[in-house]
C-alpha cells in the first residue's frame, strides 16, 4: 500500500518597505508602503490569492466533493493568517471551506515563521502558542503535528516539540542525512519516547513544485499517469510518500499555462486507478504507522537550496549580525508590555527577511533573486536594520524601558 | 606536406595583426581610456595578436616608458604622431574648445588636430600591411575611417563614451556627434564597452543593435600588488571615509556627491568625504561645500594617479562612483582589488558585471545618503561587501575582454569576405 501524503506550507511575509535611515525615529510602520516605489505587501498578497490561492482552493474544493475519501494538509504561518484577515477575507473564508469538510489537517508553526528555535527557546514556545490558538480562531482544529520554519530540524527540536505534547513533526528528507534510508517511511527522532518523524521525498516533491515546467528535463511534461505510476512504484517498499512544497506551486511558481492545475485536477483519480493507493494526511500517517528506526539528525538540516542547511538564511556577516540584533533586543522589548512594538519585533524575526540578505549565489540570479522583492541583498540588509534602529528607539523611549546601569562593587 | 599544413593552419587561427588608433597610453593618461588600451593590448599579445598601436602625441614619451611598451613579450608596436591633441579635458574646457572648432576661428584646432590625424593615418595603413583597423574613440575615428579608405580592410570602431556621456546629455556637440555617427555607419563593426553604451549608439545614433558586439573593460589584479597605507594616517581621528574619485565634471556626477554628504552628516557626523580629481567644477563644488557648511568634512585632494589614487581607495570606508553617464566605469573596479566596497550608479556600464556593489539613482541623493550611511554604519555589511566582490571581480579581466576581441575580429574578417589569400597573415 502506497499512501500519499500532500503537505502544502502557507506563508507570505511582513516584507520591510524600502525604509531610509532618515525614516528612523520619524515612521513607525515598517511594512506598510502604498506607494509605487516600495514593497507592498498587500499587493502582494492579493496577486498571489488571485493566481494561486483562489484558483487553486478551488480545485482542492472540487476534489474533495468528487473524492470522499481524497485528504490533504496545509500549514498556515500566522502573519500569512493576518494578512488574508486584513487583505483578502475571501481567501480565507475559502480556506476555511476546504478545512470545514474534515479531510483538509492543520499543521502547526510558529505563527511568526521564525527562527526563534535557533536563537530563544522561550520566543519559540511562545509563538508556537500563539499559533495554536489562531488555528483555533479561525479554524476550530487543534493541530497535533509540527512543522518548523522552513523544514529546519536536529534532534534537539524534535525533543523539544515531543514535550510540548505534539505527535510527530516533519522535516526534509535530506540525502545526507538519511544516506541508503527511504524517505517513505516514518522514524523516531533519537532519543525521543513518543513522537514520530515524517520525511519529506523531495525528488517526487520537487519533480512538481521546481521541475514541472522544465523543459531540459527528461521527463518533461510531467502528467498525472506518469506521476501516479512512479507513486505505484514505491508499493512494497514504503509506507508514505510525504509530497510537502509551497502552496504557490500553484499558479505562481508554476504559473497557470503551465498546465500544474490540470496535472493536480487529475492527480487523484489517476492515484486511485490502483486499488492499493489512498491519500492521508499526517496525523493519519502517524496513528497507522510504526516507525522503522530511530533516525539521529545532530546539525539542522532544511529543505532550502542544494545545501539542505541554515546557509540561506545564515551563511555572511550581514545575516548574523541582523538576527543577532534582533534576539538581542528580546528582553527590553518584552518589558515595554506594548502590543505594537512586541508585535513589530516579532514581525522581523521572520525568517524571510534573512533569506532576502543571502549573497551565496547572487551572481547567477537564482532561486534567491526570484524571490527577492529587493533590487539586492545589501539593500535588504540596510532597510532591516534601519527599522531595527527605530524599534530600538521606541524600545528606549517607552516608559517601561528600564535602563540598565553598571552596579559598582563594593570593595 | 601536412607538417606544411599544420603550420598554416596555426598560423590562421593564432596570428593576426592589427592596426590601432588609440590617443593616450599610460603613464601618460589621464583617465580610463589609456588604462583600457593598455589591458587590452597587454591581453591581446599573450594571444599572439600583433598590434600596431598609433598615437597622435608628440608629447615626450620616455625611454623607461618606450621600454616597456617594446618588451619582446609585448607584440604591440608604437607610431607616434604630433599633434597636440589632449585626450580628456574638462567637460566646460571640452565644450570651449570643441566649440572653437566649430567656429573655426583658431588656426590650431581640436578638430583640425582629428582631421590631421586622419591624413597622417593614411600614410601609415598604406604602407603598413594588416588584417583589421581597430580604432578608439571619436578622436581616432576619422583616422581609422582613413585607414580603411586606402587600404580595404575591415574597421571596427570601439565606443569607450559617446558624446551624450562626456556632456552629461547637455548640448551634445553636431560636428562631433556627426563623426561618430557617420563613422559609425561606415565602420564594418562596432565595439561597446557595455550594454548601457550599446543601448546609447542605438537610441541616438540609429545603428542597428546586431551591429554592436559589447566588450566589457577588465582589470587585471597583477597591477595593483602592492598597494601603499600612506594615507592611514587620515583614520587616526577616527572618522570614517567615503571617496570620491575621478574627474569633476558634469559626466562624473560630483554635485550629487556632495548632496548626499550633507545628508549624511546630518544623521553621522563623523564621516570625512574625499574628492580625488581635477575638472572644471572643482571650484563649483568647494563653493558649493561651503555654502552647505560642510567644508570641515569635505576634503578636495586635487588629482590623484598611481600609488597616491591607489592609497585613497585604501584608505576609504567606501568608494561612491555617482556618474550621471559612465559608458563603463574602471575606478570601482581599482577601488575593490584595494579592498574598498564601492556605491555605484545604475547608469553607467561597471555596473553590469559587478552584483556585488551598493547601487543608486545618481540623482536618488537620499537613497545615496542612505546607503552611505548603512555601509560606515555596519561592518558586517561591508565585510560581505568587500568578500564578495572581490571573488566576483576575479571573472572581469582583460584575458575576457580580449578573447571577445579576438572572436569579434575573427567574425568581422570573415564577413568582409577575406580568404587566406587576402590575408596578411
Amino acid at each position: 500500500m502506497a499512501s500519499l501524503c500532500f503537505y502544502f506550507q502557507v506563508h507570505q511575509p511582513y516584507r520591510v518597505k524600502d525604509y531610509r535611515v532618515f525614516d528612523v525615529g520619524n515612521d513607525n510602520e515598517y511594512f506598510n508602503d502604498d506607494s509605487e516605489r516600495s514593497i507592498n505587501n498587500k499587493k502582494i498578497l492579493r496577486k498571489v490569492a488571485g493566481k494561486c490561492y483562489l484558483p487553486a482552493n478551488a480545485v482542492l474544493l472540487e476534489l474533495l466533493k468528487k473524492h470522499p475519501e481524497f485528504k490533504i494538509s496545509f500549514s498556515f504561518s500566522g502573519v500569512f493568517l493576518d494578512q488574508l484577515e486584513e487583505f483578502s477575507p475571501e481567501t480565507l473564508a475559502s480556506f476555511q471551506e476546504l478545512i470545514a469538510t474534515g479531510r483538509v489537517e492543520v499543521l502547526e508553526e510558529t505563527y511568526y515563521h521564525s527562527l526563534s528555535f535557533l536563537y530563544s527557546p522561550e520566543e519559540f514556545r511562545r509563538q508556537v502558542t500563539m499559533h495554536r490558538e489562531k488555528i483555533q480562531e479561525l479554524f476550530g482544529v487543534t493541530p497535533t503535528v509540527f512543522r518548523n520554519t522552513e523544514l529546519i530540524y536536529n534532534n534537539a527540536l524534535a525533543h523539544e516539540v515531543e514535550r510540548m505534547g505534539y505527535k510527530g513533526i516533519i522535516a526534509e528528507g535530506a540525502d545526507h542525512v538519511l544516506g541508503w534510508k527511504s524517505p517513505n517511511f516514518l522514524y523516531r527522532p533519537q532519543g525521543t519516547e513518543n513522537i514520530k518523524l515524517m520525511l519529506k521525498n523531495y525528488r517526487l516533491s520537487d519533480d512538481i513544485a521546481f521541475r514541472f515546467s522544465s523543459k531540459e528535463w527528461v521527463d518533461f511534461p510531467l502528467t498525472a499517469p506518469k506521476f501516479a505510476k512512479w507513486a505505484n512504484e514505491v508499493n512494497g517498499n514504503g509506507h508514505v510518500i510525504n509530497l510537502f512544497m509551497d502552496y504557490e506551486t500553484f499558479g505562481e511558481h508554476q504559473w497557470e499555462d503551465t498546465g500544474i492545475f490540470n496535472f493536480l485536477r487529475h492527480l487523484p483519480e489517476e492515484i486511485y486507478k490502483n486499488p492499493n493507493n489512498d491519500f492521508i494526511t499526517p496525523s493519519e500517517a502517524i496513528a497507522r504507522y510504526e516507525p522503522v528506526a530511530e533516525l539521529d539528525v545532530h546539525n539542522f538540516m532544511s529543505w532550502a537550496d542544494v545545501e539542505r542547511d541554515l546557509s540561506a538564511w545564515l551563511s555572511n556577516p550581514m545575516q548574523h549580525d541582523a538576527i543577532q540584533s534582533i534576539y538581542k533586543l528580546e528582553e527590553d522589548v518584552l518589558a515595554t508590555k506594548d502590543e505594537k512594538i512586541i508585535s513589530d519585533w516579532r514581525k522581523l524575526q521572520t525568517s524571510d527577511h534573512f533569506y532576502y540578505m543571502c549573497t551565496k549565489w547572487f551572481n547567477d540570479g537564482d532561486v534567491h533573486k526570484y524571490f527577492n522583492p529587493y533590487n539586492t541583498p545589501y539593500e535588504a540588509f540596510i532597510a532591516y536594520m534601519n527599522a531595527l534602529q527605530d524599534l530600538r528607539l521606541r524600545v528606549v523611549g517607552h516608559p517601561n524601558y528600564v535602563k540598565k546601569v553598571a552596579v559598582k562593587k563594593l570593595p | 606536406m601536412w607538417y606544411n599544413e599544420l603550420e598554416s593552419f596555426t598560423f590562421y587561427i593564432y596570428f593576426m595583426r592589427v592596426l590601432m588608433f588609440g590617443w593616450e597610453f599610460p603613464p601618460h593618461n589621464s583617465g580610463g581610456l589609456g588604462t583600457a588600451c593598455f589591458g587590452l593590448t597587454r591581453a591581446l599579445a599573450v594571444k599572439k595578436i600583433e598590434v600596431l598601436f598609433v598615437l597622435p602625441k608628440k608629447v615626450s614619451v620616455t625611454a623607461s616608458f618606450m621600454d616597456i611598451l617594446f618588451g619582446d613579450e609585448r607584440r604591440v608596436k608604437f607610431l607616434e604622431i604630433e599633434t597636440t591633441l589632449k585626450p580628456y579635458v574638462t567637460s566646460e574646457g571640452y565644450i570651449r574648445e570643441r566649440d572653437k572648432v566649430v567656429s573655426d576661428i583658431y588656426g590650431n584646432t581640436l578638430m583640425q588636430e582629428v582631421k590631421r590625424y586622419a591624413l597622417r593615418a593614411r600614410e601609415i595603413a598604406k604602407k603598413e600591411h594588416f588584417d583589421v583597423i581597430h580604432a578608439h574613440d571619436w578622436l581616432s575615428f576619422l583616422a581609422g575611417v582613413a585607414a580603411k579608405k586606402v587600404s580595404g580592410k575591415p574597421l571596427i570602431l570601439h565606443m569607450h563614451a559617446t558624446e551624450f556621456d562626456r556632456t552629461g546629455g547637455q548640448g551634445a556637440n553636431e560636428e562631433v556627434y556627426k563623426i561618430e555617427r557617420e563613422a559609425m555607419q561606415y565602420a564594418d563593426g562596432i565595439i561597446a564597452v557595455s550594454n548601457f553604451t550599446k543601448q546609447k549608439i542605438v537610441e541616438h545614433y540609429g545603428i542597428p543593435a546586431d551591429k554592436i558586439q559589447v566588450v566589457h573593460n577588465g582589470i587585471d589584479e597583477c597591477d595593483y600588488t602592492s598597494i601603499p597605507d600612506k594615507l592611514a594616517d587620515l583614520k587616526k581621528a577616527g572618522q570614517k571615509i567615503v571617496l570620491f574619485a575621478g574627474r569633476i565634471t558634469i559626466q562624473k556626477g560630483p554635485e550629487y556627491f556632495i548632496r548626499a554628504a550633507k545628508r549624511v552628516l546630518e544623521v553621522n557626523p563623523n564621516v570625512l568625504f574625499l574628492v580625488a580629481g581635477s575638472g572644471d567644477m572643482e571650484r563649483q563644488m568647494m563653493l558649493e561645500t561651503a555654502s552647505l557648511g560642510i567644508s570641515d568634512h569635505v576634503m578636495f585632494m586635487g588629482f590623484l594617479r598611481g600609488d597616491d589614487l591607489n592609497a585613497a581607495y585604501k584608505a576609504a570606508d567606501l568608494f561612491v562612483m555617482p556618474s550621471v553617464s559612465e559608458p563603463f566605469g574602471i575606478t570601482p573596479l581599482e577601488s575593490i582589488i584595494a579592498g574598498t566596497p564601492v556605491l555605484i550608479s545604475k547608469q553607467s556600464g561597471v555596473s553590469e558585471v559587478i552584483t556585488h556593489a551598493l547601487k543608486t539613482d545618481f540623482w536618488d541623493t537620499e537613497d545615496m545618503a542612505n546607503k552611505i550611511l548603512g555601509a560606515v554604519a555596519h561592518r558586517s555589511l561591508s565585510e560581505t561587501l568587500r568578500g564578495n566582490s572581490r571573488q566576483e571581480i576575479k571573472k572581469v579581466n582583460w584575458d575576457v575582454a580580449s578573447e571577445k576581441c579576438v572572436s569579434y575580429y575573427e567574425k568581422i574578417i570573415c564577413d568582409c569576405g577575406a580568404t587566406s589569400d587576402t590575408r596578411y597573415i
